[in-house]
Parts: structure tokens; C-alpha cells; sequence
């Protein structure tokens, strides 16, 4: 018997009479390139503090799956590309998150995850460890809103963060300069 | 066995005055004097009839009206599934802010440690020392535990303020 | 022969580094000048397997681990400040952002202990109660599974993450059906709950139970009787009964030490008197009773037993306690919370162990004087400088994964 829990088999559309080999040549420009070479492949530091992390790991599972999107954590800020600040910043752990902000290498990119790196979430009042936001200590990129995010709106604040690097330009100071046409 | 109980036995055993206050509180506790603390509580773990092996909690509590800082402890026993609640407190001493390599102890609150006696203690006392400003006699490694060891002042009393900012960043929202 | 000949890393076992310096010393004088020193290294904040934020400092010898020292306080989130300022009914949300991964547990403690000083422990509706605890044992499965899935991928295997992560998601869209919220419920109040369960539920949670149940033996044989995990986790980390009591341990990892001690049994709250479910003890079926295997048995072994309590729970609901339009299951909560003055040390079995709520309130206001929370992760942890002395560091992650422990109720 079919159960809704019973995940099965899913059924995917067969195209292989779209591929007659026409596209081997595709003309494009180092910026977009570049810049769908680094959407594609965001690599987060596994990096979580609290109740965020948990729904961050249930992102990466099964049900919503972020490696479909390219998102695979590794290990060691060296490697990583975005840092995911998933849960509550306080003044002791403020040090080693500008540190490994530091480490990281560029381009680096931060997503905020939940409430309580947003703004302090429900700690801002009372919370006397608690960093009212981490935007205090390092730049972000994208703030995703919620106590905590379901998986949806985090993959949402992966794809705002994917949108934000298609609009960045390779050399954005000769843009006006050079009169490249470019919008 | 009751409170009643176990204050009569300790107070056989040590010859201490063991205070069972009138309440119609949903628990009733027996109060020590801290310089007793150490000979009943070697009595409570290891007399046979009492024999409280497990240290539940270990809480401060700051009573600044009543210019009383409170130790309670909540103690339960395996075998015999009876539990005790032992209170004990001191005179309120305003600790100074930053603690630095030279630590002078007489303007803390001292109690006894019973961590000898109860290694659950170890941690627990350690945080009343760093949320409460609390010294412990005998205690093997008594230093804050969940806040930075640079932070001023001792958060859960009822008269701490703030201080502006922590390594350049803004403490208030 | 070939049996008798030795691999070129085999090597004697009467050598000590003594012995291999002096012999070695023989060829080249300067290396009887060598020493070794111990070194200090930092399992620092960022690690992929310490659970959380937790800093242990490791003092090693090569690979030997001869002393840590957990540095704790990376999430102290001032739970025990915002009990002093907040009403009770508004300290609930932060109740459950204390150990996140058993959330309705947390409240469930907290409600019962509250209910007790306000007078109301026999007035709540038997339906309330068998609700309260079918949501707290769904989460109570829900917080293993994590523990179970993390605990493989410590020690190498991502598989049995994966599937536990697929089975947690079936449990937190039931609760979410429940409660709206797929991990901090703020489901379970003073006096009743939110809302009542929706209709449908209890046959959607039949569907679960028989589902679920041929997945769990096949987690078993994946992870359980897999001869790696084995290898890695009996008779690392015994956890000897004495040491255990005197650290204040408690839940699975007491159990696994051989003490049949459940809280649910001995303090008999809510109608866990009226279910029959058994209590898992650690028998060291693979190495010595108390290692890390044992503990990580009994939490299978305890998975099952919640199955059992839910079936239960629903034949009730679906029986003598179904539901009826002019049920109100906020009936009984009160307008103002307002506790006479007085203390109370309230205690129930989280999936961690003995959480504990010790309350005083003043008479007067609807704000608690002082809330201390005693959180199970908080003992347990302590206990590790001492059981881990002498292992090698892939034995430390393994010893870490096997107490479970949440940093955001060690924290606070």
C-alpha cells in the first residue's frame, strides 16, 4: 500500500532526443562565466551555533536536498565560500566568527540564518551575551528571517544569495569608464 | 522519610541545628548554618539510612531585600527514592567587577565547597561563581565557566548593570 | 612458512619507546637526545563533530589523550536573566529553546512544574495529558534519531544520517500539523495546550508507527550490529556506575551503566502510570557494561520503547478520550499566573536525562523570582575529562557522540 510517508521512486522525463550535439560552442562573457561558476558551486563552512544548525542539517538531508544546488559544507573556512551563520552569536563566540571570517578566502559571501543573527532575535531585550545581530562583528550578504527558517526560506536565501552574484561585475570601477553598454 | 526526619537525624548526628521553617510551600527545606555544611554533608551521603548519592541541582539564589545570598541544594537518593532540599546562606558582599590574576576572596561571599563530597558540584558551583559572584572554600578549580573570563561584573544579581561594550561591540540592542 | 612470517609493521610487543630509542640510538647517536613533549591542541568551537559549540582543550601525547578540558559558554543565551523579567507563560518559548531538539519535552517539564505550584496537577483533562505525552514521545523519538544519525557520521558512516534525517522530517511534519511550528512548538501551555490535535491525526500516527517500525531494525542492522561501529565504540569510554552517580549523570548514559533509573517510572507524573512501556538497562552484549556502544543500544532500544507508549497513547485518544466538538483544551489555563509564594524542584525525563525546573516564585507577581534550569547535558559533559583519559583522539569524538549532549541546555 502506497503510504505518504513512502518517498518511491519519481519518475523523470526522458530528453535524450534534445541532445543532437549542435551546442558544443556557447558564446558568453567572462563575467557571467565567472559569475555562474560561482553560484553553482557555493560551498558553506559548517558552521552552526544553535536550533538553526539543526534546520540547516535537515536542509542538507533528504527531504529538501541542497546539494542539488551545488551547496556541499566542508570542513575548514579555507574552503569555503559562504559562511552560514545559523543561530545565536554571543560576545564569547564573537571573536572566533571574525576569525574565521578572516580565514576564509575571497570572494566570501555570509548568509545570516534565523532571527537571533539577524537582530538578537528573542534575546534582545534581556540577552547580556547575546550579539544583538552579526552584522555587528562581519558584512552580510543576505538575511533570512524566521525562529527558525524552514528549509524553503533557507534554499530562498541560497538562491537571493545566488541572484546577488549574477549581478556582480567583474570590474565594477572601469563600469562607467569604459562605457561597456552593460546594464 | 520526611524533612522532620532527616532534620532530627542530622541534628543526633552532628548536634547542629537543623531548621525546619513553616510554610505551605509546595516543598519544605531544611536551612544549615554554611560553618556546619561539610559534617552534614558527609552524614547525608554516607549514613545508611539516609544515603543521598545524587546532587540534582545546585542553585544561587540573591535575596538583596533580605541581604542574603542562598546555596540550594537538591539532594535525591537511589535506593530509598526520598529526596532533601538544603539550604544555606550568607551575608550579601558586592564582589569587585573585573576578576584579575589577584583574586581577594573576603570580598566575595564564601561558602564551603561540597564538591568533595559531590563531584556534580564541581560544575555547579563554578557556575554560581561566575553568574553569582559566589567563592567556594576547597573548591579544585574554581574560575567562570560560561562567560569570557574578562567579563565585568556577575550577570544573575538583581543589581547588575550592564556595562556599555565588550571588545568594541555594543552590548544593548 | 607464510604464517610465520611478520609484516614489516608488525612490531614486538615488549618494545616500549624506550626500548626503540635505545636500540635506535645504536645507528645514529643523536637520536637518544630526542624527548617528547606533550602538546596542547584545540578541538576549537568550529569542529565538525564536537555537536555544537563546545571548546575542549586536549592535552596529547602523540595520539593519546591524557587530559580535556571542556571550555563551556559559547551559547549561554541568559535563559535564567529573562525568567527574572518575563511572565510565565512567556518564558515557554525560551523553555524550548533550551535543549532545541526535544523541544516539547523542555515545555512539558516546565508546564507541570508550574502547574504543581498553582495547585492545578489534578485538574487537567485526562485528553490534554495523553496529548502531552504522545507529542513529547514523538519528540523524544525525533531527538534520537539526531542523536543515532550524528553519531554515525562521527564516526564515518552518512548513511544512517541520511535515513534518520528522512525519518525526523515525517515526525516534524506531523508536529507541525500539530503545532505549526516544525521545531520550537510553543504547543504545550499552563493548564492545557494551544490547540487541540487536528482531525486525522491519530490515523496518520497509526500509519507512522507501521512504518516506521522495519525502518528502525533496518537502522539496527546498518549501524548497530555493524562490526565497524563495533570495532570503534565497545569498551571505549566505560563509564563506571560509581563515577556515573557521583558526576550526576542521568538518561540514556546512566542506563547504559547498568542502572535501571527512569524518571517517568520513579516520579510517576502525567499518565506514564497508566502506560506500560520497559526500561532499557546497558547488559555490555558487546564489550563492558557502560561503553559507548551500550549507551548508543539503549537509545535504539528506547526508540522502540516510545513506539509503544504512542500506540498507546492513540488507542486512548481514539477510545475512551476522543475527541469531542465541545472539547476546549485551553479550558482549564488560568487568566494570570500567579503562584503562591513558594519554591519547587520540578524534574522529568528528557531524552537527555533528568531535566529539572527549580522555581521560586513570590506570591505577588506573575514573574518568577529566580528559574533555574538543571540541564541534563550539563553533568553528563562533566564527566568526560574523566572517562577519556588514555583513549586515542578518534576514540574522544566517539565518547562525545555517545553522551549525546546539546550545548544549548549546557549553556543555557
Amino acid at each position: 500500500m502506497k503510504s505518504d510517508f513512502d518517498l518511491g521512486n519519481i519518475d523523470l522525463p526522458n530528453r535524450s532526443h534534445e541532445k543532437n550535439g549542435e551546442s558544443q560552442v556557447i558564446v558568453t562573457t567572462i563575467t557571467d562565466l565567472l559569475n555562474w561558476a560561482k553560484k553553482s558551486s557555493l560551498w558553506p563552512l559548517g558552521f552552526g551555533l544553535a536550533c538553526c544548525a539543526i534546520e540547516m542539517m535537515a536542509t542538507n538531508a533528504g527531504h529538501y536536498d541542497l546539494d542539488r544546488f551545488g551547496v556541499f559544507p566542508r570542513g575548514s573556512p579555507r574552503q569555503a565560500d559562504v559562511m552560514i551563520v545559523s543561530g545565536t552569536v554571543t560576545f564569547k563566540m564573537a571573536d572566533r566568527i571574525k576569525r574565521l571570517f578572516e580565514q576564509m578566502a575571497e570572494p566570501r559571501y555570509v548568509i545570516s540564518m534565523g532571527s537571533c543573527s539577524n537582530c538578537g532575535g528573542p534575546y534582545w531585550e534581556h540577552g547580556y551575551h547575546v550579539v544583538k545581530g552579526v552584522d555587528r562583528i562581519i558584512p552580510v550578504d543576505v538575511y533570512v528571517p524566521g525562529c527558525p527558517p524552514r528549509p524553503e526560506a533557507l534554499i530562498g536565501g541560497i538562491l537571493k544569495l545566488q541572484e546577488k552574484i549574477v549581478g556582480e561585475k567583474l570590474y565594477p570601477e572601469l563600469d562607467g569608464l569604459l562605457n561597456l553598454g552593460r546594464k | 522519610m520526611t524533612q522532620i526526619e532527616i532534620s532530627d537525624l542530622l541534628k543526633q548526628k552532628v548536634h547542629v541545628d537543623a531548621v525546619v521553617p513553616e510554610s505551605d510551600a509546595a516543598q519544605a527545606w531544611i536551612e544549615l548554618q554554611p560553618d556546619y555544611l561539610l559534617a552534614c554533608a558527609d552524614v547525608l551521603r554516607s549514613d545508611p539510612a539516609l544515603y543521598f548519592d545524587h546532587l540534582a541541582c545546585l542553585s544561587g539564589v540573591d535575596l538583596p531585600e533580605q541581604n542574603k545570598i542562598v546555596i540550594v541544594l537538591h539532594l535525591y537518593s537511589y535506593p530509598f527514592e526520598h529526596k532533601v532540599v538544603i539550604k544555606y546562606f550568607t551575608e550579601r558582599k558586592t564582589p569587585p567587577l573585573l576578576l584579575n590574576n589577584q583574586i581577594d576572596k573576603t570580598q566575595f561571599p564564601i561558602f564551603p565547597s561540597v564538591s568533595g563530597i559531590w563531584k556534580t558540584a564541581i560544575w555547579h558551583e563554578r557556575e554560581a561563581f561566575d553568574l553569582f559572584g559566589i567563592w567556594f572554600e576547597n573548591h579544585p578549580d574554581l574560575r567562570r565557566i560560561l562567560l569570557p573570563p574578562d567579563w565585568e561584573g556577575f550577570p544573575l544579581r538583581k543589581d547588575y548593570t550592564l556595562a556599555e561594550k565588550y571588545h568594541d561591540i555594543q552590548i544593548e540592542y | 612458512m607464510i604464517a610465520d612470517m611478520k609484516s614489516p609493521l608488525h612490531l614486538e610487543p615488549e618494545l616500549n619507546p624506550e626500548e626503540v630509542l635505545n636500540r635506535a640510538s645504536a645507528f645514529s647517536p643523536s637520536l637518544s637526545e630526542l624527548n617528547s613533549e606533550e602538546m596542547i591542541l584545540n578541538m576549537g568551537p568550529q569542529h565538525p563533530s564536537t555537536h555544537g559549540v563546545l571548546r575542549l582543550e586536549l592535552v596529547t601525547d602523540g595520539e593519546i589523550v591524557i587530559d580535556v578540558v571542556p571550555h563551556l559558554g559559547y551559547l549561554h543565551r541568559c535563559f535564567e536573566k529573562h525568567a527574572e523579567k518575563l511572565s510565565y507563560l512567556q518564558i515557554l518559548p525560551y523553555c524550548d529553546r533550551m535543549d532545541y531538539l526535544s523541544a516539547m519535552n523542555n515545555e512539558h517539564t516546565f508546564v507541570m512544574g508550574v502547574e504543581q505550584m498553582l495547585g492545578l496537577k489534578d485538574k487537567i483533562p485526562k485528553r490534554v495529558e495523553y496529548i502531552r505525552v504522545l507529542v513529547a514521545e514523538l519528540n523524544r523519538i525525533a531527538s534520537h534519531l539526531v542523536a543515532i544519525g550524528t553519531y554515525g557520521m562521527d564516526i564515518g558512516a552518512w548513511t544512517p544520517f541520511l535515513w534518520c534525517f528522512r525519518d525526523r522530517g515525517h515526525i516534524l511534519n506531523m508536529l507541525e500539523w500539530v503545532s505549526g511550528a516544525r521545531m520550537l512548538y510553543n504547543y504545550i501551555w499552563v493548564g492545557g495546550l494551544f490547540y487541540d490535535l487536528p482531525p486525522g491525526f491519530e490515523e496518520k500516527c497509526r500509519e507512522f508507527i507501521s512504518y516506521f517500525k522495519p525502518k528502525l531494525s533496518e537502522l539496527n542492522t546498518i549501524l548497530t550490529e555493524n562490526e565497524i561501529f563495533i570495532s570503534r565504540t565497545a569498551n571505549v569510554g566505560v563509564l563506571p556506575l560509581k563515577v556515573a552517580i557521583d558526576y550526576g549523570v542521568t538518561g540514556p548514559a546512566l542506563r547504559g551503566s547498568g542502572l535501571g533509573w527512569d524518571l517517568r517510572k520513579s516520579e510517576a507524573y502525567s499518565v506514564y502510570p497508566e502506560i506500560e512501556f520497559d526500561i532499557p538497562v546497558g547488559q555490555g552484549l558487546k564489550g563492558k557494561v557502560g561503553d559507548c556502544w551500550d549507551r548508543h543500544w539503549v537509545r535504539c532500544q528506547e526508540i522502540n520503547e516510545s513506539l509503544k507508549i504512542i500506540e498507546q497513547c492513540v488507542d486512548k485518544l481514539t477510545g475512551e478520550h476522543k475527541r469531542t466538538t465541545d472539547f476546549d483544551p485551553r479550558a482549564v489555563c488560568p487568566k494570570k499566573i500567579r503562584p503562591k509564594a513558594g519554591e519547587l524542584y520540578f524534574r522529568a525525563e528528557n531524552p537527555r536525562g533528568e531535566l529539572g525546573y527549580y522555581i521560586v516564585a513570590d506570591g505577588v507577581s506573575d514573574i518568577p523570582k529566580r528559574c533555574k534550569a538543571r540541564a541534563p547535558s550539563f553533568s553528563n559533559l562533566s564527566v568526560l575529562p574523566e572517562i577519556s583519559r588514555g583513549v586515542l583522539i578518534a576514540d574522544l569524538v566517539a565518547i562525545i557522540g555517545s553522551l549525546d549532549i546539546v550545548l544549548g541546555e549546557i549553556d543555557r
